[in-house]
């Protein structure tokens, strides 16, 4: 429907993760839009809790503004962990 | 001095093939009903049978009305929806008609007259209203049924029951959530909505018939008795349609028959959709 408003789908996976976006769908309200959620994106066990947000609620960086906001991170590698030595008992990082 | 036959050699058997594992297991998993020395047909057997079709049907044929709007909903969210529906019945009718016989041969080679599944199901999809009144009536009767027959001493319809009556909550919670949306929504979705309830409504005693072949079965305690919710029911139907502000449409001729096998004339012509292939092409694979 054209008129629906658009809500966008956050899937947990499983316990312990966080949610991901994974779409959205059009549904005349919050209930209705969970519900749209489950039968368009849990249909094979993908998830085993749903968030919805109205779209309009999202407030997103401007795409003219990525140089300002993301280009100074381009040259200061030392940001990343690499320039330490792990021990061997920490497995993940 | 023993006796020694002739064909003593071949009483060792040594010609004889070696039963295979898989027909020895086929063989026991078969009941032994026909069989020399095997225990007769119980009293409750052919009501059970029945009783199997009955639920069977009403999933197999609500479940073809509901495919039939794939491809045609008002919006892709909700074609989604109405095919999850399908497929969710469509499940159940293989486990009900699975455990009444051979399911494919049930479902695809048996006549209009022997389908033993309620009008209210094989009633046309209309438009979307309808449909959502349809399986809000259908849903929530079968919802309450599911609930009581979670108890039943037949290990078969207590573990159905268990497993189809989750699918059926989100049945019975999405058509009334729709049910309110549309009463509640524009004149013209209250206005459908309402002649949506009106076409099902002279259907709704059928689901409460209790014949013969469920006597029985009650009396057994295997199976519910539906007028034991009835009333449950009605005061059910009756909140949603407060919420929906809608009027509850007045008691009508009610309609019976379908349970045996007297049905209208639209399930003939969904029958001849969905078994045309199989019956066209019977030894197709795919």
């Amino acid at each position: 429907m054209s008129d629906w408003p658009l809500w966008e789908v956050f899937v947990r996976s499983k316990g312990g993760m966080a949610h991901r976006h994974v779409g959205s769908v059009h549904a005349p309200d919050a209930e209705l839009a969970l519900r749209h959620a489950r039968d368009t994106y849990t249909r094979r066990q993908e998830g085993i809790s749903l968030w919805v947000v109205p779209s309009a609620s999202i407030i997103a960086s401007d795409p003219d503004e990525a140089g300002p906001l993301f280009e100074p991170a381009a040259d200061k590698i030392y940001r990343h962990p690499t320039f330490y030595d792990i021990p061997d008992e920490v497995k993940h990082i | 001095m023993r006796w020694t036959p002739a064909f003593a050699g071949e009483l060792l058997m040594p010609s004889l093939p070696p039963i295979e594992k898989d027909v020895e297991a086929r063989a026991e998993a078969k009941p032994p009903r026909g069989a020399f020395d095997a225990p007769g047909e119980g009293p409750h057997d052919a009501a059970r049978k029945d009783y199997l079709l009955r639920l069977g049907d009403d999933a197999l044929v609500l479940g073809q009305r509901l495919s039939e709007w794939c491809g045609h909903a008002p919006a892709l969210e909700v074609d989604l929806s109405l095919a999850n529906l399908a497929l969710d019945l469509v499940g159940q009718a293989t486990l009900l008609l699975a455990e009444a016989g051979d399911a494919d041969q049930l479902a695809f080679h048996r006549d209009v007259l022997d389908f033993r599944n309620c009008l209210l199901v094989e009633q046309p999809n209309g438009d979307f209203a309808r449909t959502i009144a349809r399986h809000f009536l259908y849903s929530t009767w079968q919802h309450m049924l599911l609930e009581r027959m979670a108890g039943s001493p037949d290990a078969f319809l207590a573990g159905f029951a268990a497993k189809a009556v989750k699918e059926i909550t989100y049945h019975r919670e999405l058509a009334s959530e729709w049910t309110v949306r549309l009463g509640d929504g524009t004149d013209e979705s209250a206005r459908r909505m309402a002649e949506g309830l009106d076409w099902c409504w002279r259907f709704i005693p059928e689901l409460f018939e209790v014949d013969e072949t469920l006597e029985a079965l009650i009396a057994a305690g295997v199976a519910p008795d539906p007028r034991a919710f009835e009333s449950d029911y009605r005061a059910a139907l009756a909140a949603v349609l407060a919420d929906a502000k809608l009027a509850v449409p007045a008691d009508q001729r009610p309609i019976l028959g379908g349970r045996r096998g007297h049905h209208s004339e639209h399930l003939g012509h969904l029958l001849a959709v969905m078994q045309y292939v199989p019956r066209t092409y019977p030894d197709s694979v795919w």
